[in-house]
């Protein structure tokens, strides 16, 4: 098995991810749905970008790809210099635990779980011993404003404590990359923008940020702007700050 | 390392089993009921085996015991007329095996009459036993106080007796019978010494007492035995004895001996002396008036026996716990399809295949193996009542429970295996997707 942590800081002076003519295709019955087509794409280390596009434009899919999650039909992938094409199953499960914190917008955690337990899970996977990873976990819980509410359980939460359980737990196994799919799209203006500030604070930590978002406002935080159109790299703009 | 990986997998699956107790408890059930019925039919099945092995142990392994009965020409005859039948064993039998048979080591000519005993005002049922000194040697009776019969008893034709320890409990309250007269018909019996029967398991006389003393109490039988020289019953009974049929006719008998045990020196040559003995019997005996009982014959048949027994009964148990395994696996797949999100959650921040299975199928095992302790602990205690109430002897082996655990173990592994693997096998992103 490949040592990712290692595969992955080796290339640290070329971009973190390169795509190229990446495509990804569903077959559906006798018609072929192309999702996304010849996207081509590099993303350097510690870039804060936004990816966004119309509703069904393959925003989703091209994160999922970057996370992967997903692999693509055709094209390649490069992550750390590392082509994800030719890995396993198993290597994607490896990259993801080692490398990738995901932000879903729906927040995904596990209703059974409470709060530390469901930023805990990353780490289980990581092979964290309990003591160190209930400690990192309650580290991580505090650092996003929960140092109170440690012990409870998703639905004992609003919806935007959800999303900042979410991120701590994105955060749990110190990933070099940290995708976040619409992160606040289901939650009010002042709770989104407390994990809007989350973010930026991740930035300046220099995390690689990539979000998706129907927000121009967000957008105007980023350093670029990837504009999605009906599977295509339609536009990119760089914003300067 | 290892070790706290899966310390953790294991607090993992208990949460979320603890999470729906009611239904992983009902799951439960159908492992609990198989593994106690496999227990308690095996238990109560051994218990079965080992009492009857017991009884024919009793009897002697190395023994071959030729018995009188009444020939079934005769018993036809019989009551029409009054008439003198001559039948069974005699005295030139026992002469002649002890002559003609090289294998025999020991023989022992029994008289067997039932008669009423007296001492004092009490008055019991037993049955006088005919017999030699080296008695002891061929039957599981010893001497717990006093001494046996003698040489010089046999000789002299003494009147003396070895009293069983259950005719001992009936005739003589407090008194030390060693010594007193037990009077039968005119003839008094001095009290040489008190025998037991030695049995390999204390459980199994107290059950046999019971049986004993309530079979007393109901039909009038036999307390137990009383030994008396075979000179001595010759001289004083004589050999006639007067039987009255049901029609009222008396027959007169004339029988020698009720029996003659013969003892080989080694096991394996119990077969071929049962060959002579049914020779020479057969050529001095014109009426089948004998049967020949082999207690070894008989522990192999008994355990052939055993042998179809315990497949039977491990047919029905393994069929129960099938059913159980089936309803396990159902429950799973349904918690599998119910936490599809879960799974998809799990795979996304890292988790392998492998690590799904290993979720999922350390759930199952945990709900089949403590299903399998209680189980156990249900099935040990199932054979305490049968035996308290039912007066059935159990015997819980080790290798019971360690089978009806494994095989709980074993259904966990493969009824939980395809439900894991399809938790495993899910597309990560549709699991994500799904509501
Ligand atoms: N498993 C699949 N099979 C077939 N088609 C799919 C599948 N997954 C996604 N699609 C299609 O791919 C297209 C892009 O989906 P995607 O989820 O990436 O859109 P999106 O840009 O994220 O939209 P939204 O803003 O609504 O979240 C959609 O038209 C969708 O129908
Ligand atoms: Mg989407």
């Amino acid at each position: 098995m490949i040592d990712f942590r290692q595969e992955l800081d080796f290339d640290a002076e070329g971009p973190i991810l390169v795509m190229e003519d990446l495509c990804k295709s569903y077959q559906l019955g006798a018609t072929e749905l192309r999702v996304l087509r010849e996207i081509n794409l590099a993303i350097a280390r510690g870039e804060y970008v936004a990816i966004m596009g119309p509703s069904g434009s393959g925003k989703s899919t091209l994160l999922n790809m970057i996370g992967c999650l997903d692999r693509p039909s055709s094209g390649d992938y490069r992550l750390g210099g590392q082509s994800v094409s030719a890995l396993d199953d198993d290597d994607l499960s490896m990259i993801r635990g080692a490398r990738i914190g995901f932000v879903f917008q729906s927040f995904n955690l596990i209703a059974q779980l409470n709060v530390v337990e469901n930023i805990e899970i990353p780490m289980y996977y990581q092979g964290y011993s309990e003591h160190e990873s209930a400690e990192r976990a309650c580290e991580l819980a505090t650092m996003v404003g929960l140092g109170d509410r440690l012990k409870h359980r998703p639905s004992e939460l609003s919806g935007g404590q959800q999303q900042r359980v979410a991120i701590a737990r994105a955060l749990a196994n110190d990933p070099l990359i940290i995708l976040a799919d619409e992160p606040t799209g289901n939650l009010d203006s002042s709770s989104g923008a407390e994990i809007l500030t989350i973010l930026d604070r991740l930035r300046d930590e220099g995390k690689t940020l990539i979000v998706v978002t129907h927000d121009e406002h967000i957008a105007t935080r980023t350093e670029r702007v990837i504009r999605l159109f009906d599977g295509r790299i339609d536009k990119e703009e760089f914003n300067t700050r | 390392m290892f070790f706290f990986r899966l310390k953790r997998t294991i607090k993992l699956g208990a949460k979320s089993l603890w999470m729906h107790r009611l239904r992983s408890t009902l799951t439960a059930l159908g492992i609990i009921f198989g593994v106690s019925s496999v227990i308690a039919m095996l238990a109560i099945g051994e218990g079965a085996s080992r009492d009857a092995q017991e009884k024919i142990a009793q009897l002697g392994s190395r023994n071959i015991i030729i018995r009188t009965i009444k020939p079934p020409e005769d018993q036809a005859a019989g009551g029409q007329q009054q008439t003198l039948m001559e039948y069974g064993l005699t005295y030139d039998d026992a002469e002649r095996f002890q002559n003609g048979i090289p294998d025999v080591q020991v023989i022992v000519p029994n008289r067997r009459i039932s008669q009423q005993a007296l001492y004092r005002t009490r008055r019991v049922s037993l049955e006088v036993v005919g017999t030699v000194p080296w008695y002891p040697e061929i039957s599981p009776t010893r001497v717990r106080f006093g001494r046996f019969l003698s040489t010089t008893d046999m000789h002299y034709k003494q009147g003396v007796c070895v009293l069983d320890e259950r005719v001992v409990k009936e005739l003589f309250a407090f008194d030390d019978p060693i010594g007193q007269d037990v009077k039968i018909g005119g003839d008094y019996y001095r009290v040489v010494g008190i025998a037991t029967e030695q049995s390999k398991t204390p459980a199994s006389t107290e059950l046999e007492t019971k049986d004993a003393t309530g079979a007393k109490k109901a039909a009038g039988a036999n307390v137990g035995a009383m030994y008396v020289p075979l000179t001595t019953v010759k001289e004083r009974f004589g050999e006639m004895s007067l039987q009255v049929s049901s029609g009222g006719a008396g027959t007169m008998e004339r029988v020698e001996l009720q029996e003659i045990i013969v003892q080989v020196q080694d096991v394996d040559m119990v077969m071929g002396t049962r060959q002579s003995v049914q020779t020479l019997l057969s050529r001095f005996h014109k009426k089948n008036d004998y049967e020949i009982v082999v207690p070894l014959e008989l522990m192999r048949q008994a355990k052939d026996f055993q042998r179809i027994f315990t497949i039977v009964l491990g047919s029905i148990a393994a069929i129960s716990l099938l059913v159980g395994g089936i309803g396990i696996m159902n429950i799973m797949m349904a918690t599998v399809s119910e936490r599809t999100r879960e799974i998809g959650i799990r795979r996304a921040l890292g988790a392998k295949k492998r690590d799904i299975v290993i979720q999922f199928l350390s759930e199952t095992l945990i709900l089949t193996l403590s299903g399998g302790l209680l189980g156990m602990g249900l099935g040990a205690l199932i054979p305490f009542f049968v035996t308290h109430f039912g007066q059935m002897r159990t015997v819980i082996t080790g290798s019971s429970l360690i089978l009806a655990f494994g095989i709980s173990g074993a259904v966990g592994i493969a009824f939980g295996l395809y439900p894991a693997y399809r938790a495993a096998n899910m597309d990560p992103i549709e699991s994500l997707r799904h509501e």
